[in-house]
């Protein structure tokens, strides 16, 4: 090899790295963007004192931790949805920022003592996975008012809001169970935790109340947003025989597939009508605006306390939407009738008698499962197959 | 019963993914050198392909463009190792901690996009045999490729004239050399065929398999194919095999679960790798198997004229 030839690929090997390196530096600049607000230069105690007690002079500054990216097309779509209706309702009052697929790890601290340090007063981490490191955080940080979702661990500054999503799974159910030709339906589970245990539940409580012989199979993933892994669980549910399918995922994946196979499934978090327009019966969405609007008041008049915030069909959090014409109208009643029931309060899901799938009865005849049995339910209702993993 | 022939057609679906990926990183290694980059290759390959599908609508061109995009970085790994004799195994890991970053970030702006319809493909007359029919004949086309492409490979390996120089490279590029052959661009060729099949691969995963873009969607199967060209301790037809068998765990999985069966599924995510390590402590216990397959100068630098 002659020189020349070697220093010409040394020349392009320079120039490459050149590139890559200019590529990362636009990649950290990209990262920054959407937190990046005027510096606040002055020290982080005096805004924090002074944000409460001005009131309308200053906008409020609000700052949101997002776990998937904002395209994601799920939840995190739907939070950043409840963003841009706050924006919308409050305007000048509120100054709002993100940042995305914030990892639930040690990195999600320094992500809040970052908003923290923008002066940002009042914070919204949107995953349960956010939960011990906002606690620290908020231990440090006495003026700022943190706001946790679907998490239980609560401060004098932080506190927890979630949506009744069992409420859309159950509504789900409904269509589920009249649409099954198979009498076998099935749900891609996420993570073993309480709130998805209750969907897969409810969910069968829902399909069971218009067809008392269907059956349930489930298969979990263990993340909450791992596409090729949803689609080969959900291959499996519809080659098992399962017919319509629920995900209590973060993407479209299942429903993707579902489309692929000729068979029926759902939206989750998010309306994603547009994903599988085939095989789309509804969406169960996550309506995030309300609560936020209402958090930013209570921020801006000084009422904010801590405390527990669970909304659902009847607050208007929750909903069923974009209902495929293939649904047969006396199905849609049905539905109709039971959101009509959640908002009115004279219906509840979680009802006695309730058996789990072991034979144990563990709601008695007409009692009604208050809060406190919800968020701590382990257990697969009747018609589920299988048991809960890490179960006894 | 039918519930098995759609396992098994499940199991070849997954399966072909890691058979293209291994076959590709066969062939480089073959050549002597060992590309770590795959999951990089295959993710970057992965939005190009997807890219792709969105623009043209074709799926065709989706598996060019990755083929394209793989065969690009394999070239740039292949000139800093080959000619600057940089240290194979960092360069990898390199090229993979890179592909991985370098995907999301020009990926950001389809993560919102879908793909249109896929299409079903069924063979005519085979496809309507009640179980084979639904268990081996109505898959993608790429499926029936890939068993196509490793016997070709076989063939190209142990019975052309090329192939036994691509062996004589890996085995010895020293003697090579001595007969006048162009080690460097020999394996410069290698290293690009196998980043093209891994660039396939992956333009495979975003457009066929899980038709969508996300960030690290490959999600550790260019790590498993890598595994699998030891695993088959080099040979094509062992890595089409190891390719199934891994397919048949990952889908195993997942229907154990739905049947209900009481084993903990975290328990059943670990099968794939634990079967990788399994593999590989027993064949890395019998010399025999490595040494009368693996290629001599694996991994290691060549400076010609020394």
């Amino acid at each position: 090899m002659t020189t020349s030839t070697r220093r010409s690929v040394l020349r392009t090997t320079a120039w490459s790295s050149l590139a890559i390196a200019a590529a990362l530096a636009g990649c950290t600049k990209k990262d920054d963007t959407p937190a990046a607000a005027p510096a606040a230069s002055e020290p982080v105690a005096a805004s924090v004192a002074a944000a409460p007690a001005s009131g309308a002079s200053a906008p409020l500054k609000i700052a949101f931790a997002y776990l998937g990216p904002v395209g994601d097309g799920g939840w995190t779509f739907a939070h950043d949805n409840g963003r841009k209706a706050l924006e919308k309702e409050l305007g000048s009052q509120v100054q709002t920022s993100f940042v995305e697929s914030v990892p639930e790890s040690a990195d999600a601290e320094r992500v809040f003592r970052d908003m923290v340090a923008q002066g940002n007063t009042l914070i919204f981490g949107t995953s349960f996975g956010y939960m011990e490191p906002m606690l620290k955080v908020a231990a440090d940080n006495k003026g700022v008012h943190f706001e946790h979702a679907t998490g239980y661990k609560t401060a004098d500054n932080m506190r927890v809001y979630d949506n009744r999503t069992y409420e859309g799974a159950y509504m789900a159910g409904v269509i589920a169970g009249g649409m099954t030709k198979s009498n076998t339906i099935g749900v891609v589970g996420s993570i073993p935790i309480p709130e998805v245990i209750r969907n897969i539940d409810s969910y069968t409580l829902g399909a069971q109340s218009v067809n008392p012989k269907v059956k349930v199979k489930v298969v979990w993933v263990n993340e909450w947003f791992n596409p090729p892994k949803e689609t080969e669980g959900a291959q499996s549910l519809i080659d098992g025989g399962a017919d319509v399918l629920l995900q209590n995922t973060d993407s479209s994946a299942v429903l993707q597939t579902a489309e692929k196979n000729g068979k029926y499934a759902f939206g989750w978090d998010s309306d994603m009508t547009a994903y599988g327009p085939k095989a789309h019966l509804a969406s169960s969405v996550n309506i995030w605006g309300p609560y936020y609007i209402k958090a930013a008041k209570d921020a801006i008049n000084g009422t904010w306390t801590t405390g527990h915030t669970w909304w659902g069909v009847k607050e208007g959090a929750i909903d069923l939407v974009s209902i495929s014409d293939k649904v047969p109208a006396d199905l849609k009643a049905k539905v109709d009738k039971v959101k009509a029931g959640l908002k009115d309060g004279s219906f509840s899901i979680w009802k006695g008698p309730i058996a789990d799938n072991k034979g144990k009865e563990v709601l008695k005849k007409d009692v009604v499962a208050d809060d406190g049995f919800l968020g701590g339910i382990k257990f697969f209702v009747k018609g589920v197959e299988g048991q809960v993993p890490g179960g006894k | 019963m039918d519930t098995y022939a759609l396992l098994l057609a499940a199991t070849l679906n997954a399966g072909t993914v890691l058979a293209i990926a291994g076959l590709g990183l066969l062939i480089n290694e073959r050549s002597g050198i060992v590309n770590l980059g795959a999951e990089g290759m295959m993710l970057v390959a992965a939005i190009a392909g997807f890219a792709t599908a969105v623009q043209t609508g074709s799926d065709w061109l989706a598996f060019g463009a990755g083929a394209l995009a793989g065969a690009l970085m394999a070239g740039a790994f292949g000139v800093l190792v080959i000619w600057l004799n940089t240290n194979q195994y960092a360069t990898g890991l390199a090229l993979s901690l890179f592909g991985n970053g370098f995907s999301a970030f020009v990926g950001i702006k389809y993560t919102q996009e879908h793909l249109a319809a896929r299409t079903h493909f069924s063979i005519p007359l085979l496809g309507d045999i009640p179980f084979i029919g639904p268990a081996l004949f109505r898959q993608h086309p790429m499926v029936y490729l890939t068993i196509a492409f490793m016997a070709g490979l076989s063939w190209f390996l142990y019975r052309s004239r090329a192939g036994l120089v691509l062996r004589a490279v890996g085995e010895s590029p020293e003697s090579a050399h001595a007969l006048g052959y162009p080690v460097r661009r020999i394996r410069l060729a290698a290293v690009m065929v196998g980043g093209a099949l891994c660039g396939i691969a992956g333009a495979y995963i975003s457009v066929v398999y899980t038709p969508l873009w996300v960030e690290g969607m490959v999600a550790g199967k260019g790590w498993i194919a890598l595994a699998l060209t030891t695993f088959a301790t080099w040979r094509p037809s062992r890595i089409l095999l190891g390719a199934y068998l891994f397919g048949g765990v990952t889908m195993l999985q997942f229907h154990l679960q739905g049947e209900g069966v009481a084993i903990s599924s975290q328990l059943l995510t670990m099968l794939p790798y634990l079967a990788t390590i399994a593999v590989l402590v027993l064949i890395s216990r019998n010399p025999v198997w490595i040494r009368a397959n693996m290629p001599a100068s694996l991994g290691k630098p060549f400076f010609p004229g020394s």
